[in-house]
């Protein structure tokens, strides 16, 4: 297992955001985690990469216990919705400050992103001169550089181009096969028709289910993923 | 013609008689050589009006009495020492002229103020271009009168205050001329009590451990053009009426309760040209009636003018403050002196009709300065945020200060306050 | 630490930062040229340092740090701790404002009037620099919404600048009576601005301070002993309320 995740409860002040949440992720996953708007995805998320601590329950990533660590962050790419740099650094100088910090020991780098949304032409850009389309190809380009066990996707493809987002997708299916785990959330169901394995569906701090696409699909009966969650929200306010 | 013949003889009489006089005799005292070698037995041997001429040497002599008016001259500065036995020269007759000598080590008596020259009850002495070095008191002037103090120097040098004598002590003495004397070192520079219409001029006092000049009970004098400099406690002067203080000089007089200039008790007296630079207060007034303060320069004193609410028709005119912590302090609610025509740097006041005069009245009195006069812990709170605005709060709404003290005609431009008379 | 580096030469090139340098230059240009006296030159820069330092510090440490909320996630999805990120951001910040200061303000001062109260102005102004800019982390850390963390900040401004001392004046008429001098030294040894401003008043106002004959005051605060009390609170000053906020910073959920 790379991420096991047990009896995790989060509350902020009296709400309870996440309640008793137990799950488990494997290499060679691609999990779409899907839930309403304050269903504790993002604070999920966020505790995964330890910046949400949790009120109770365990993390383990990789057999370590992520409380009071972050070593194990090395096996992480996390690619935020919203991707905001310091203003006045140009783009080029923020991959060189995050290879800098990050200590990639020995590990290749992947610049294929980089090259595939024709990046290295803008590296003299400040980063505040840059669109917020430019911005997420930058954080994608980010969360992929480190050739990272697990990616963490928030939100990949709002805000990028048509063309762009089937970069990503190409990008992020040629990952899994290398036997990677990717966490993905997304509005846009039909993107995680096509890239996910698995379905994690949350509600009010409860996780609904943790499913295989295949389960989901013959259990509703429906071909398409957003069909088959809507037909699941349906049954449960009957 | 008889009566011609007559007055040329007696003129002729008279200008011999006159010339008798002018040749008087004269009176080496010399450590080499087989004559006097002391000044005391010099002494023994002089009839009124001679002069007694001291080689350079040292003389160690002490006790020495003038009862014959005389001239004492000293060659190259020989040296009168007391060997720290006692007071060196008394003079009790009239008529004594000391100069060029070199006068030190009295001693010290808690029974006597031992002194390098000290005269009793006389008048018209002359001391001058001498040196008082380590003398307890250097020239003590008891009920003497028309006397003359110049061109000496002085300096003390005692273990402490209580040993420490003045360098000019004055008592109970009329029309007295202190001049061009520098005092250092001795507890006052300048001691004067009960002394009148005397002038004390073109001296330099400093770093003497109270006041460089202390003045008690001396009415009608003038001081004029002296420099008083880093003395414990500044200048005194105390108790007395009609005296003119002109063209003096303050400074770096610092410390708890030094003052540039210390007014007690003065009344109808006259502060002009004065020039007081960093000093902790330039001018503390208590107990002051019908001052006229004007034409001086207040320059970088902790403050200008501090007025204690006991001074009354005092009058403050055309005096320049530059760079005052505070230019005026009181600690009364009620100010009955006058205050026009300054020139104050922190008025920021406009002057419309282009006359000279500044158009808004100015307050020299802050609400802060107000605060630390009664509640002097406050002075640590200086420059805060907080007192900068409730003085400019207090500047729209007048509460505190009192109402009277304004200067209605405030400079717009610095005024110049160089002295236009010469010399003394 | 490479972090710093970063942060610290996208703060110098930030617009904010040479303005802020722009402005303290002017202000210290204009009083050395138009003014003829040193301390009248430094009465007024200790205006400037003890109320727009501390108030131009503290906002743009504040705002830096909300603008700065997404970027420190990204660093925080990167295996490097949080402590470093938090002293990262912290030290490069005062380095850049500190130092727009000490090159704008303090070499000039120190180049013209090479004295002690220059000095004093000196370290006071990078001391009250660096300790508004860990107030800024502190209100920026415990409050999560943007607007009320800059009110906070204002807030702490306000106070240390002008509330602080107003009510200091109000125990000393309420208790003039009463030889409150040490209480006063110990209330005064509580407020940052007020610890620069007493180092820096006791040898520029030294006539005036002398005045007074309250022994703790010139004696104590007026000596060499004071001055190293003072430096002493100032270091004080800047590292509890930074230590406060990076211990809240560690458990924070962001």
């Amino acid at each position: 297992m790379l991420i096991r995740v047990q009896e995790l409860s989060k509350s902020f002040r009296k709400l309870e955001v996440l309640k008793n949440v137990s799950v488990s992720f494997d290499a060679n996953q691609c999990v779409a985690i899907i839930g309403p708007n304050g269903s504790g995805k993002t604070t999920f998320i966020k505790s995964v990469l330890g910046m949400v601590i949790p009120d109770s329950g365990e993390i383990i990533v990789s057999d370590k216990n992520i409380k009071n660590n972050f070593h194990y962050r090395e096996a992480i790419g996390y690619m935020p919705q919203i991707g905001r740099y310091p203003e006045n650094t140009t783009m080029g100088q923020l991959f060189n400050m995050i290879k800098d910090i990050r200590k990639h020991n020995g590990v290749s780098l992947d610049e294929e992103l980089i090259e595939s949304f024709h990046l290295p032409s803008l590296y003299n850009k400040r980063m505040r001169t840059l669109s917020g389309g430019t911005r997420q190809k930058v954080s994608a380009a980010l969360s992929f550089l480190f050739n990272p066990e697990i990616l963490i996707l928030d939100e990949p493809t709002a805000g990028l181009d048509p063309l762009s987002a089937e970069i990503l997708k190409d990008k992020i299916q040629q990952e899994r096969k290398k036997n990677k785990l990717i966490l993905i959330t997304s509005h846009i169901m039909n993107d995680l028709d096509e890239l996910s394995s698995h379905v994690m569906y949350m509600l009010e701090g409860n996780l609904m289910f943790f499913k295989t696409m295949e389960e989901l699909k013959a259990e509703t009966g429906e071909e398409r993923l957003g069909k088959a969650m809507a037909k699941l929200m349906k049954q449960q306010t009957n | 013609m008889v009566k011609i013949i007559k007055a040329a003889f007696l003129i002729a009489v008279l200008f011999i008689a006159c010339s008798f006089n002018i040749e008087a005799k004269q009176i080496i005292v010399s450590k080499s050589g087989a004559g006097i070698s002391s000044v005391k037995t010099a002494l023994t041997k002089i009839a009124g009006g001679d002069t007694i001429i001291i080689s350079a040497g040292i003389y160690k002599e002490h006790g020495i009495k003038i009862h014959t008016p005389v001239t004492i001259i000293g060659k190259n500065f020989p040296v009168i020492d007391g060997e720290s036995l006692g007071q060196i020269f008394t003079i009790d007759t009239s008529n004594v002229s000391i100069s060029g000598l070199i006068i030190q080590n009295t001693g010290f008596s808690s029974m006597d103020d031992l002194a390098g020259i000290r005269t009793q009850q006389v008048s018209h002495i002359t001391i001058s271009g001498n040196k008082f070095l380590n003398c307890c008191y250097a020239v003590f002037i008891a009920a003497s009168d028309y006397c003359t103090i110049q061109n000496n120097f002085i300096k003390g040098n005692p273990a402490n205050q209580q040993m420490a004598g003045n360098g000019i002590h004055g008592w109970q003495s009329i029309n007295c001329e202190i001049n061009h004397n520098e005092i250092t070192g001795q507890r006052d520079g300048i001691y004067f009590e009960f002394v009148q219409g005397s002038t004390i001029s073109n001296n330099h006092s400093y770093e003497n451990m109270r006041y460089g000049l202390h003045f008690m009970f001396n009415d009608n004098n003038r001081f004029v053009q002296n420099l008083f400099e880093n003395n414990g406690s500044g200048v005194a002067v105390m108790f007395s009426k009609n005296i003119t203080m002109l063209n003096n000089t303050y400074r770096d007089n610092w410390g708890a309760s030094a003052y540039g200039l210390l007014l007690k008790e003065i009344n109808d007296s006259y502060v002009l040209y004065n020039h007081f630079e960093k000093n902790t207060a330039a001018v503390y007034m208590e107990g002051c009636n019908r001052i006229v303060f004007s034409r001086n320069d207040f320059i970088q004193n902790g403050w200008a003018i501090r007025v204690q609410a006991s001074c009354m028709n005092n009058t403050i005119a055309f005096n320049n403050f530059l760079g005052n912590t505070f230019d005026i302090a009181t600690n009364g609610s009620l100010s009955l002196n006058v205050y026009s025509g300054n020139y104050w740097e922190q008025y920021d006041g406009y002057d419309l009709n282009k006359n000279g005069i500044g158009d808004v009245p100015f307050r020299p009195v802050s609400v802060f300065s107000m605060f630390s006069e009664n509640m002097p812990e406050s002075m640590v709170m200086m420059r805060s945020f907080c007192v900068t605005l409730l003085d400019k709060i207090e500047k729209v709404i007048p509460g505190v200060i009192p109402e009277d003290l304004i200067d209605n005609s405030p400079m717009m431009k610095k005024i110049n306050n160089a002295y236009p008379g010469s010399g003394t | 630490m490479k972090l710093v580096k970063y942060i610290f030469f996208d703060l110098v090139r930030s617009r904010f930062v040479f303005f802020y340098f722009l402005l303290l230059l002017l202000f210290t240009g204009t009083f050395i040229l138009l003014q003829d006296d040193v301390s009248k030159v430094q009465l007024s820069l200790l205006n400037i340092i003890i109320l727009v330092v501390p108030l131009v510090s503290v906002i743009f440490a504040t705002i830096h740090w909300y603008n700065s909320a997404e970027f420190i996630e990204v660093l925080l999805a990167q295996p490097v701790s949080r402590k470093r990120i938090f002293i990262s951001e912290f030290v490069a910040l005062s380095l850049a404002v500190g130092g727009a200061f000490i090159l704008a303000t303090g070499i000039p001062l120190l180049i013209f009037y090479p004295d002690l109260v220059s000095l004093l102005l000196m370290i006071g102004g990078f001391f009250l620099t660096i300790i508004f800019i860990a107030l800024a982390f502190w209100s920026a850390v415990f409050t999560r919404d943007k607007a009320k963390g800059i009110g906070l900040s204002l807030v702490l401004w306000l106070y240390f600048s002008l509330i602080y001392d107003g009510l200091v004046l109000m125990l000393m008429f309420n208790f003039s009576d009463y030889p409150i001098d040490k209480i006063v030294v110990v209330l005064l040894s509580l407020n940052p601005v007020d610890v620069s401003r007493v180092m820096v008043l006791m040898k520029m106002e030294m006539s005036a301070m002398l005045g007074y004959s309250g022994a703790v005051f010139t004696d104590f605060l007026g000596s060499k002993v004071g001055m190293i009390y003072s430096i002493g609170l100032l270091i004080i000053w800047s590292i509890v309320p930074f230590f406060w906020a990076l211990r809240k910073f560690s458990k924070k959920d962001l």
